[in-house]
């Protein structure tokens, strides 16, 4: 299965230079790859983009020979940063779990979520400990690929590796695919069977 | 000689109504020790949500209304009450906050770095020193007449950087100050640091970003669930890690992609539910009996200090 982006290029409405600029791009999923760029150079803006959040855009984004959907589940699953922005603060964490997949107590157990948080508002679990619970819902029987933006990047090097350590297990499990986005380049040297650098794809002027 | 500022055994604890009128009290802070000499810059190193930003807000007694605190912070060997923190934050002990949020969206950038003045003449002399300031950061008189909006990210770290040098601290305390940013941007503000250390100025860096610490500072204290646990040298993350004291620091360490990306189980004790042991027990690979049942105490070794039973014998 392939996340195939073909001419690719996106300008904010406002802007008079175009961020990204026929970006080619082809990812299957027997490779991780890690994705390199500075901050400020649209790596986030093409994230959405490969995973269907932004959908005004020229060019194509295709997943296994089919544009993404509009509605229902998306194959293509992207995690961000700050995993506190992207759950409901008056959902307890269960619940959080429950809007996308019936998770497993076994799947608990590989991401080290005690029981116990389960019952907890987000405000009440640190950056780690959620970051924990926003990849494990990312991981839908029905997700296909993965994107991690800066996934890591707040938290702390036991942490990051617990979590990536459990992710790539899944991804080489499922046969996924996996774009790893990050300034890290020891983490990306580490992790990747392949690295991007999205100066090389982008032109812009 | 007297420390420049001393923070022995503090804690911070949060009361909370749990239901209805029930009430408890969250500890978050549980025992946080560390020491800065002028000319030293310390880096603070936890995770993010551990609380050890709280450490600054108790510097400056800007700790909220339900927030209480225990233990003692000391400014060059006299102990601080709220008085004399309010006395001497902003003059000898300053804050770099972590972005340009904490900047008055509505004031011009000189009125703010200015601040509060007593008469004109105050004013003008003010403005002579700020601009002085501003232009040996690189910011040039077009950015004393803008609103904080119109900074980029650098920009505004050069702004704080440089307001808080306004008074001539001797101690600057910078929360967070690497994160959001690019990695030229993280540089030119590390630099900024290097740069106060030069001129005798202890800077107290709390951070989440081990490579800013291992950049900069002169020892590394690691925080863990509510306690310094180990003060280090820099210098001693290096290698295998083999002159780290503390099991922790050491997996920390070795995390690192760049010295081995290995795993550790288990992960740090939320608030409230800290074991009466040794906050550590539960993944420590070199545990003794009595760890799950005495907290040790953090001991002297050297010129470090490490909270670990194993290290009782040769400590003090």
């Amino acid at each position: 299965m392939e996340l195939k982006a073909e001419n690719i290029s996106f300008k904010y409405p406002s802007a008079k230079k175009y961020l990204l600029k026929d970006i080619n791009l082809e990812l299957d999923n027997n490779k991780i790859t890690g994705l390199i760029g500075d901050s400020g150079s649209g790596k986030s803006t093409l994230c959405k983009i490969l995973s269907g959040y932004v959908t005004k855009f020229e060019g194509n984004v295709t997943f296994d020979g089919k544009t993404l959907p509009k509605k229902g589940f998306k194959p293509v699953q992207l995690i961000y940063q700050h995993p506190e922005k992207v759950m409901n603060p008056k959902w307890k964490m269960e619940q959080v779990l429950a809007e996308s997949w019936d998770v497993s107590d076994e799947a608990l157990n590989e991401f080290g979520i005690q029981k116990s948080w389960l019952t907890r508002f987000p405000q009440e679990l640190s950056g780690g400990e959620l970051q924990r619970f926003s990849v494990l819902r990312s991981l839908n029987p029905n997700t296909k690929f993965l994107i991690a933006d800066e996934m890591t990047t707040m938290l702390d090097a036991i942490t990051q590796v617990q979590i990536l350590d459990s992710v790539l297990k899944i991804v080489k499990q499922r046969k996924m695919g996996f774009l790893l986005v990050s300034h890290d380049m020891n983490l990306v040297d580490t992790i990747c069977d392949d690295k991007i650098y999205l100066k090389d794809l982008n032109h812009i002027d | 000689m007297d420390k420049l500022l001393d923070v022995e055994n503090v804690s911070i604890s949060f009361i909370q109504y749990t239901q209805g009128l029930n009430q408890r009290d969250l500890k978050v802070i549980t025992d946080l020790t560390l020491d800065i000499e002028e000319g030293e810059i310390l880096a603070v190193l936890g995770s993010s949500g551990s609380g050890k930003s709280l450490l600054a807000h108790a510097i400056f007694g800007i700790l909220p209304e339900n927030a209480k605190l225990n233990g003692k912070i000391k400014y060059k060997g006299k102990e601080l009450s709220q008085e004399d923190k309010e006395e001497i934050r902003g003059k000898d002990i300053v804050l770099v906050p972590q972005s340009v949020n904490f900047l008055d969206p509505l004031m011009k950038i000189s009125d703010q770095a200015i601040g509060n003045t007593q008469n004109e003449e105050e004013k003008k002399e003010k403005k002579i020193k700020q601009r002085e300031i501003f232009e040996h950061y690189n910011l040039g008189p077009e950015v004393d007449e803008m609103y904080p909006f119109q900074l980029s990210g650098g920009m505004a770290r050069r702004v704080l950087v440089s307001t808080a040098l306004l008074s001539d601290p001797k101690l600057v305390v910078a929360d967070e100050p690497t994160p959001g940013l690019d990695e030229k941007t993280v540089q030119e503000t590390l630099n900024h640091f290097k740069h106060m250390k030069e001129n005798g100025i202890g800077v107290l860096l709390i951070t989440h970003d081990i490579h800013a610490a291992l950049e900069v500072a002169d020892r590394i204290g690691i925080f863990y669930s509510g306690y310094v646990i180990e003060i280090a040298k820099t210098e001693d993350f290096a290698g295998n890690g083999e002159n780290l004291l503390h099991p922790y620091t050491k997996s920390l360490y070795k995390a690192l992609p760049a010295n081995g990306f290995e795993l550790t189980k288990g992960h740090q004790p939320l608030h409230g539910e800290i074991p009466t042991g040794c906050p550590y027990y539960n993944r420590c690979d070199m545990k003794f009996d009595r760890c799950s049942q005495e907290r040790p105490e953090l001991v002297n070794l050297g010129e470090k200090k490490i909270r670990c039973f194993k290290y009782y014998e040769e400590g003090e």
